[in-house]
């Protein structure tokens, strides 16, 4: 069925034909909106682009960075100071999806995938939504929780800590298939320390939920405490704390709440997965 | 609804048209150009049959919104080979037994192209991270990545 293609040169009114319009989905690269219109969902009879050059913008100069919603995984791989998010950019498609797919499109991916906004989460992050009223920040995780009623707001930017050293972020995807597969588990965590114990551990899950979640009870076993064994443990038998995977192709539930301490072990101990 | 404008350059040749909105790059090439090269595979960005090059980046036509290739060059399997004489990749495709049934071909050679184009002397692990987002399920991938990788040492392989 034929769709209306709206485009617009200013944010605002993008995101003022989105927030009016109940059938209008924003149209980023393309992966997500082109594949529910390939399928012939009627639910979509306008689609809204924008083409402001900020939602192209990188700055990684500080110590959090900021990346417009419109940069493709392809960009993200191609800056030296993004360096840190590389790993879970190379994790998402072949190289024809990460020409197309955005940063900003990943944090609407269904599970198994939004790999991406896996590692955003675990590093602080945040989303800049352009509402009716201007811009607003929300943090990632809130952003996740009422992603469904988050239709009539237009993703600008996000913006994610970055690790205080190589070591202190890690980041594995697991799949069936090699090279490329969809996501059995997808884990990040940020452990930044400070006197050999950490502080502030962030962990996040994907594929562990409709959403990426982050495994709090796993983050308070290693709160105050040096990264050793015993912590490390209390983490993994902590990990599937709150999470409800759902069955698929990849795994089902119950295996994917099974391995999900065994990968959190390995990830934690630097050990290949 | 209405139909709206879209010119861009297809295998260097400027093309005009009107097409409904909501219509994928595929369709065009196909149904509108008569460019039946790409393929349509899973129309989920799964498969990377219907892979073309858009400003010599590999991008999947069946998930790309025909409008927004305005003004941009879009390179199929069909331009690439010069008069009568096929591309090195297609030549060591063919000389490789790098093609079965033929469905995932045009994929892949636009996939390797687009590797070839920007790093004509290719690792092997570099070819497979090149083609991983095509799937082949009748010749298997081995000689399809023997098959870039001669080509890759063939003279005409970034041409």
């Amino acid at each position: 069925m034929p769709v209306t293609v709206k485009t617009f040169q200013a944010l605002s009114e993008a995101a003022s034909a989105l927030s009016s319009d109940r059938t209008a989905r924003y149209l980023g690269g393309g992966t997500l909106v082109m594949r529910d219109l390939n399928e012939g969902d009627v639910s979509i009879a306008t689609v809204v682009r924008a083409t402001d050059r900020a939602l192209n913008s990188i700055d990684a100069a500080g110590a959090r960075v900021r990346i417009g919603a419109g940069v493709t995984f392809a960009r993200v791989l191609a800056e030296r100071d993004l360096a840190f998010l590389h790993p879970a950019a190379r994790s998402i498609g072949g190289p024809a999806v990460r020409n197309m797919g955005t940063v900003g499109g990943n944090l609407f991916a269904p599970a198994p995938f939004g790999d991406f906004t896996v590692a955003l989460l675990a590093l602080d992050g945040m989303v800049s939504l352009q509402g009716g009223f201007g811009l607003r920040d929300l943090p990632l995780e809130e952003f996740l929780q009422s992603r469904d009623r988050q239709a009539g707001a237009l993703v600008v930017a996000v913006s994610c800590a970055r690790p205080a050293s190589a070591d202190a972020f890690r980041y594995r995807k697991i799949a069936r298939i090699k090279p490329k597969g969809g996501s059995v588990i997808t884990l990040a965590a940020h452990l930044p320390q400070s006197g050999g114990r950490v502080t502030g551990a962030r962990i996040a899950l994907g594929s562990m939920a409709p959403t990426a979640i982050r495994a709090k009870a796993a983050e308070r076993a290693l709160e105050g405490r040096p990264l050793d064994a015993s912590a490390i443990s209390a983490a993994a038998a902590a990990a599937g704390e709150g999470t409800a995977p759902a069955d698929n192709s990849l795994a089902s539930a119950w295996y994917r709440r099974e391995v999900a301490g065994v990968h959190l072990r390995r990830l934690l101990s630097g050990q290949e997965s | 609804m209405a139909k709206t404008p879209l010119q861009f350059r297809h295998n260097g040749r400027d093309v005009a048209l009107f097409v409904d909105g909501g219509t994928n790059l595929l369709v065009v090439l196909r149904e509108l150009l008569g460019d039946v090269t790409p393929k349509f595979g899973c129309g989920q960005g799964g498969c990377g049959a219907c892979t073309v090059l858009i400003d010599g980046e590999a991008h999947l036509s069946c998930l790309t919104l025909a409008d927004t290739v305005e003004g941009r060059a879009v390179e199929t399997l069909d331009g690439i080979k010069t008069g009568p004489s096929l591309h090195p990749l297609q030549r060591a495709f063919a000389e490789g037994f790098a093609a079965q049934c033929g469905y995932c071909t045009p994929g892949m050679l636009m996939a390797a192209k687009a590797l070839l184009d920007r790093n004509p002397q290719p690792s092997r692990e570099q070819v497979v991270e090149a083609i991983s987002g095509n799937i082949c399920r009748c010749t298997g991938y081995e000689p399809i990545i023997n098959a870039v990788l001669a080509a890759a040492g063939s003279p005409r392989a970034s041409a």
